[in-house]
């Protein structure tokens, strides 16, 4: 059954603060093999002008897909997961995510559409520093592919 | 040592990279990130899914991709807009080598406040894993 287009423009209440700790980043940046000093080495993100070490790009995708969650296992939307890819991803960065940060995730419904059998669905994660400022969004659209699919 | 907007034109190329991925990289980035999904790291699930292999996280994908220009500029904080489609899965054989991410990208437009766009392009096994993949970055 197709999603309900009806969900389009729904806000879920904003995630309890995500903090983001030196390690965490740490943690990630080895797994992405990135040997970037400024996700490491709070000297060298002082020198670029950080105040501590701040984290990948696509860090904030931990956080935001996380936050997600609501969106996906709602179970009023009814989204079968087990045939989601992820479609298409981006970012805005108001300014990177750094370690200390205490990181909230306001997630809306941007658009529910049906092609060919299949519901696109894009999510809009908003991120929040604890004084309320922006730090990123995140913009992800997820395919889910139809149960009648032939083919596969 | 940080590149200058002065530096640069339309057509700039970018120092390209080749990002190794074996089974090993992505259980690591699994644990990392979050994203325990079978399809990562169980061959059987993702066969049975109607994937060839056991796929790489796009996103393991996407954070390769933009080590491309946050090695290039030096200051990962100067990215202010990255996004892409992912058009391909890459699959990982578990044979201890596994899969090679080549990514390449180029200064596509100048814009205004020093920033420029930054063009990717991401292969693997000679198939163009993202599509759309682009960056803005501020540079000095």
């Amino acid at each position: 059954m197709p999603l309900d287009p009806s969900f389009i423009g729904r806000t879920y209440p904003p995630t309890a603060p995500y903090e983001v700790g030196r390690e965490k980043i740490r943690e990630f940046a080895v797994a992405v093999g990135d040997a970037n000093p400024a996700y490491t080495d709070p000297e060298a993100a002082k020198a670029l002008g950080h105040p501590d070490v701040i984290a990948p790009p696509t860090f904030p995708f931990v956080i935001t897909y996380q936050a997600s969650a609501q969106v996906v296992e709602d179970p009023e939307l009814g989204l079968d997961f087990s045939r989601v890819v992820h479609g298409d991803q981006k970012f805005t960065y108001t300014r990177p995510v750094r370690a200390g940060d205490r990181l909230a995730v306001t997630v809306t419904i941007d658009n529910i559409k049906s092609m060919v059998g299949n519901d696109i669905l894009s999510v809009r994660g908003e991120v929040h520093d604890e004084g309320g400022e922006h730090v990123v969004t995140a913009f992800m659209t997820l395919v889910a592919r139809g149960a009648d699919e032939a083919g596969e | 040592m940080a590149i200058s907007f002065d530096e640069v034109e339309v057509g700039t190329v970018l120092p390209a990279q080749s990002f190794p991925v074996t089974r090993a990289t992505l259980v690591r980035y699994a644990g990392a990130s979050g994203d325990f999904n079978p399809i990562h790291w169980n061959e059987k699930f993702a066969l049975e899914v109607g994937l060839p292999d056991v796929i790489a996280h796009g996103m393991f994908t996407m954070a390769e991709a933009i080590r491309v220009v946050t090695d290039w500029v030096g200051d990962p904080g100067a990215v202010v807009e990255y996004g892409v489609r992912f058009t391909k899965p890459v699959p990982v054989p578990n044979d201890g080598v596994g899969a090679v991410i080549e990514v390449s990208g180029k200064v596509a437009a100048l814009l205004d406040d020093r920033r420029v766009r930054v063009d990717l392009v991401a292969m693997s096994g000679g198939q163009k894993v993202l599509g759309m993949s682009r960056a803005v970055v501020r540079l000095a």
